[in-house]
């Protein structure tokens, strides 16, 4: 058994092998190689007895599970209206240029990868961003920039 | 029209010290009599739908079979909403209880907390009350266990049926209705899905009585509500205000001086011009609002708001009806062909028709709701979006 | 008897069951309302809202197809909020679709093509969504073509393959503006669990899933003067060509086809129906030594029941879901493979003709027999055995390039020979076909009697059941076949992978014991096939079935073995059944294929 057999065996025994266990075994996947594979994905569909094309297009309705290979550290930062007006393009500038990657890409040695993504619920401490599921609230591009490099030396 | 001046209050966040005890005073009574007693307050949800919550409660409590259950819709995905978060956040056992509450008058033992994936922080807070509250839900011999279940990036499954559906394991998207929740719901079975706040607010009623309860808001709008208020702003965070007030007392007291502009109910809601706030009410009389209010300053360009609207509806619509995914792209294509000036602005009224079609023909709230940000703003700042 | 809803429809009272849909309603008064999601064999999804309709005092317009009617329901099926919404719903799917139609496969049969004709859209209204998605078209598999820029998303492949065929080879993906129809990945159709079976493509309303099409490459076969070219024509194929080109479905067009090909150019005009004789030899001496090595010799080894092997789709299907099976399949080719080795061995040797010198061409109701024909066992004649394989859509289209006024012509005849057949073979067409044909011959050959039915019409083994199941005794036998006396042959029959699916999993966990099984991968047999002609329906595949029997009933020979041509064939050239040059020739083997 690969590696991706035996995780997904496990949390199948954790969770159960309905359909209604999908959604957690994809979760906990997800924290631990925090994106799937196609070989994750046949994996859930033979612990779950689903045709694997069903659990790649239920993975991929989800902006959280990602399908294609994300960094350690995934930086979800929000674009939603107030955190826009709060300056959110400067932070993705800061971001941006400290970390040398567009929105949408991994850096190099994979370590992190940069989202924009819908409301985050932090309006009101905006802009905000998340760091896999840690919430950095009220940034500012100097902020920003000293939260990746402690981020860096992890 | 019934209005009320603004005025804070303080229920939601007040200490959480005798939730149970209102449980135990529930459990002496008949079943029906706490059914009455919630439709009496008025109580509507608070997700922004506004149904009667003991109504609801009434027609899972009717519906056959054994097995029922009981959802927390705390998938609170709303632009400019992060009231559910404030309230997991700080009175997390109300919530339970009021899951329990509304687990013992429908006849359900089982109850999820469907958790947005960007609120996981929440987490260790949340398990430590569930595993407290489990044990002392026991002890009064009620039967009922709580456990969490999340979202994973959907704004979507905020939609009852489409929350259902993820659940279950499947893609977000919402169900024909009917059959509704309260009679096929989670694996087939009757649930209710309640917001957040809506369950702390049961508990409240419960608590306080109806009579006491009705004595905020008004006629079609009773009680209380949490805002989070964002934006041009001058104190911006969570509020608990009476309901039934209007705009410019919002405005007036949250506002920054020059407030052009509120959007009442998040993305999904009404965006109201300067001009109308004395005459709008906030409240079911007026424009009702899950809690979600975003000021806008003079500064703010309004077709920079729609834009960011639509691309955010382009990419939530859960992509299933017509009207929804393909009329979201071309609300947004249309309003960057006009600034382009690659369209005439006559196409802002076709577009005012196609948003109206989408009103009346999506499948679901979501797609129904698009049209509401994307009318009320064009109405009112026509010349921002074509020049 | 349930209770009774009245209800309105554009001011008309009518009175429905309850749980009618407002769709179904209308239909009781001859009103129709569009569709597009809506497909009679599938579960209802409501999302296209093509369909919807005013529900007087309703804000929101309610979709018919998925609302029952209730009592006191005011409806409106073409108010001026109905057409307006109906209109820009077309014009949106419009938007997303390629909508080149003249270049289109499907073009003329297209129902958003209708129905956009319907409402006279003209100029477009809104900006087109397609040129900037970068879509290209997956030509992959030998069978389907998948064209993600024709598609509007309503979801029947997905519902025909999950729902039918238990397969679930398309499935929705993402969502928002980025929501498709994918395979698992959006990997390459060929290289996923796809049985090839084209029901997705008899449900497409568009042009996004077609069958791969070989129409121009059997033009020039015919027409290059070196190379002699034959064609065979599966049963399914007479009962259903006929609504391509005129015809109400159920209409037997066998003679009028054999003619039109004839007109085609094609040097020879054959009948899969002489070896789907021949299988039935085959695969009933292969039954019944099965069931003697069993029986008699107690051999361990011998996997019963025994399961038919014409059905490509099936043969797929069990491949990929239950390899564990694989030994039950019968090693019998399917009869257009049987024909297409006969047509480079036997043919050619007796018409002399170098083999390499021919092109063998199939008329077929499906689409996995396309990709049947290339997989690689299928070359046991030195050559690809068939060539070209086409749907009785091609087939139609070829028919009216060459300007043939089909209903005009005089019914012809099949070549002489390996052109005779039985109505045994035709009615493999059917679903329960296949079995009713072996239990003629298999019943007769072991009891020297006729099957106990009247009129040969094995009734229990027929009809839309989707599992059916029946046994008959076995009485009184013949000397050789002593070991079966007093047997009853326990017998089931599925149609539908679904249905295919349920039947496997009872068998494999030991919850039903047969001795024979036949199963088609499509509802209903080949009749319902994959390359049938479209619209498909229940109604449909029931006038196409009633067809199949008549046909069976007004032929002179009802039995495959008494099918001359078939005892020439052994005398002549296999000796006998499961003989060795049969074995050779006639029979195959299988591969276990990836489960996911």
């Amino acid at each position: 058994m690969s590696n991706s057999e035996i995780l997904v065996k496990e949390l199948a025994d954790k969770y159960g092998r309905n359909r209604e266990s999908l959604m957690p075994i994809l979760q906990d996947v997800i924290e631990v190689r925090r994106y799937v594979t196609d070989e994750v994905l046949v994996s859930v569909a033979k612990e779950l007895d689903l045709s694997a094309a069903e659990v790649f297009g239920t993975a991929s309705f989800y902006s959280f599970i990602d399908t294609k290979e994300v960094g350690k550290y995934v930086i979800r930062l929000c674009k939603t209206i107030v955190c826009d007006m709060k300056g959110k393009d400067a932070i993705i500038g800061a971001l941006e240029s400290t970390l040398r990657i567009k929105v949408g890409q991994t850096t190099p040695d994979k370590k992190f990868t940069l989202f924009t993504t819908n409301c985050l619920g932090w309006c009101h401490k905006g802009p905000a961003m998340l760091i896999n599921d840690e919430v950095y609230t009220e940034l500012t591009p100097g902020k920003a920039i000293e939260i990746i490099e402690n981020y860096m030396h992890k | 029209m019934e209005t009320k001046k603004l005025s804070r209050v303080d229920y939601i966040f007040k200490p959480e010290t005798n939730c149970i005890d209102t449980l135990k005073k529930v459990m002496t009574m008949e079943k029906e009599e706490f059914i009455l007693e919630l439709i009496d307050s008025g109580l509507k949800g608070r997700g922004g739908a506004g149904f009667l919550t003991g109504l609801k409660w009434k027609l899972a409590a009717e519906a056959a079979g054994d097995v029922k259950y009981v959802i927390c819709n705390a998938d609170e995905g709303e632009p400019g909403t992060f009231k559910d978060r404030e309230i997991l956040d700080r009175v997390p056992y109300k919530v339970l209880c009021g899951m329990a509450l509304c687990g013992y008058i429908v006849g359900a033992r089982e109850g999820f907390i469907y958790l947005r994936a960007e609120y996981r922080f929440l987490v260790p807070k949340l398990r430590k009350a569930i595993a407290d509250l489990n044990v002392e839900f026991l002890k009064i011999g009620l039967t009922f266990s709580i456990d969490i279940r999340f979202g994973s990036g959907a704004y979507v499954c905020g939609e009852e049926t489409a929350l259902i559906e993820s659940m279950e394991g499947k893609r977000g998207e919402p169900r024909n209705k009917p059959p509704y929740p309260v009679t096929e719901g989670y694996l087939g079975k009757p649930t209710v899905v309640n917001n957040v706040e809506t369950f702390v607010n049961c508990v409240i009623i419960a608590g306080i009585g109806h009579q006491e309860y009705k004595k905020f808001g008004t006629d079609n709008s009773r009680g209380f509500k949490l805002f989070s208020v964002s934006g041009d702003c001058s104190k911006e965070g969570v509020y608990e205000l009476e309901l039934g007030m209007s705009l410019q007392d919002f405005v007036d007291e949250f506002g920054d001086g020059d407030t052009k502009a509120v959007q009442v109910g998040g993305a999904s809601g009404f965006c109201v011009p300067r001009k109308k706030f004395p005459d709008t009410i906030i409240g079911f009389e007026g424009i009702p609002t899950g809690g979600s209010m975003k000021i806008f300053n003079s500064s703010r360009s309004m077709y920079n708001v729609l834009h960011n609207y639509l691309e955010f509806f382009e990419e939530e619509s859960c992509g299933q009806c017509s009207p929804c995914r393909v009329g979201c792209q071309q609300l947004l294509k249309g309003i960057v062909a006009v600034k382009r000036r690659e369209k005439s602005s006559p196409y802002l009224d076709e577009l005012m028709k196609l948003a109206e079609t989408m009103k009346v023909a999506s499948k679901c709230g979501l797609g129904q709701s698009v049209g509401n940000a994307f009318v009320s703003i064009i109405e009112n700042f026509r010349e921002e979006i074509v020049y | 008897m349930s209770k009774m809803i009245n209800l309105t429809i554009n001011n008309m009272p009518v009175s429905v069951e309850e749980g009618t849909t407002i769709l179904e309603a209308a239909k009781k008064l001859s009103i129709s309302i569009p569709t597009l999601c809506y497909h009679e064999d599938l579960c209802v999804a409501g999302n296209c809202r093509v369909c919807v309709v005013e529900l007087v005092g309703m804000r929101t317009l309610q979709a018919s197809c998925a609302v029952p009617a209730r009592d006191n329901m005011q409806i409106l099926t073409n108010s001026m909020k109905v057409r307006q919404a109906r209109r820009h719903i077309i014009e949106l799917l419009l938007s997303e679709h390629n909508a080149d139609c003249t270049k289109c496969y499907k073009n003329g049969n297209c129902e958003l093509q209708e129905l956009s004709n319907e409402y006279r859209i003209g100029n477009r209204l809104f900006a087109d969504l397609v040129t900037e998605k970068n879509y290209t078209i997956d030509q992959s598999s030998p069978s389907i073509m998948k064209d993600d820029s024709k598609c509007i998303r309503c979801q029947r492949c997905v519902r025909t393959c999950s729902e039918l065929q238990a397969v679930s080879a398309l499935a929705v993906s993402g969502k928002g503006n980025h929501m498709k129809i994918s395979s698992f990945y959006d990997h390459p159709m060929h290289e996923v669990v796809c049985t090839n079976c084209g029901q997705c493509i008899n449900r497409c309303p568009t042009g996004a899933l077609i069958e791969r099409n070989y129409i121009d490459e059997v033009w020039e076969a015919i027409y290059n003067p070196n190379k002699h070219v034959v064609v065979q024509t599966a049963p399914a194929v007479r009962v259903a060509l006929g609504e391509e080109l005129g015809y109400d479905p159920g209409e037997r067009v066998t003679g009028k086809m054999v003619a039109a090909l004839r007109r085609l150019g094609f040097d020879s005009v054959l009948d899969t129906d002489f070896t789907a004789d021949l299988t039935i030899m085959e695969e009933g001496t292969e039954l019944l030594t099965r069931l003697k090595k069993a029986l008699v010799d107690g051999d361990t080894s011998v996997s019963l029941p025994m399961f038919t092997s014409c059905s490509p789709g099936w043969i797929k299907f069990i491949e990929h879901m239950f390899p564990e099976l694989l030994p039950n399949l019968s090693t019998c080719k399917s009869p257009q493979q049987m024909f297409g080795t006969l047509a480079k061995t036997y043919y050619a040797q007796r018409k002399n003709i170098d083999p390499k010198d021919m092109v063998s061409i199939s008329i077929m109701p499906c689409t996995a027999k396309k990709f049947e024909s290339v997989r690689p066992e299928m070359r046991d004649s030195g050559f690809q055995d068939v060539d070209y394989v086409l749907t009785t859509r091609e087939l139609a289209i070829m028919i009216k390039q060459a300007g043939i006024n089909f209903m005009q012509l005089e019914d012809d005849k099949y070549d002489r020979f390996m052109g005779d057949s039985s109505g045994a073979a035709v009615i493999f067409g059917a679903t329960g076909g296949v079995m009713e044909a072996a239990l003629r011959t298999a019943y007769e050959l072991v009891t020297g009697r006729e099957v106990p039915f009247a009129n040969l019409n094995i009734t229990p083994v027929r009809g839309m059941e989707g599992v059916k199941e029946a046994s008959i005794k076995i009485e009184n036998v013949k000397a050789d076949w002593s070991f079966l006396e007093g047997a009853e042959l326990k017998v089931a029959i599925a149609h539908g992978l679904t249905n295919a699916k349920k039947l496997m999993t009872a068998i494999r966990d030991g919850k039903a014991s047969y001795h024979f099984v036949e199963v088609m991968a499509c509802p209903g047999g080949c009749l319902g096939g994959g390359g049938q002609p479209i619209p498909t329906s229940p109604e449909i595949r029931k006038k196409r079935t009633e067809a199949i029997y008549a046909e069976d009933e007004g032929l002179p020979i009802r039995k495959s073995h008494e099918n001359p041509e078939v005892a020439a064939i052994y005398a002549d050239f296999l000796s006998e059944p499961l003989g060795h040059k049969s074995h050779e020739l006639l029979h195959t083997h299988y591969k276990a294929r990836k489960r996911y």
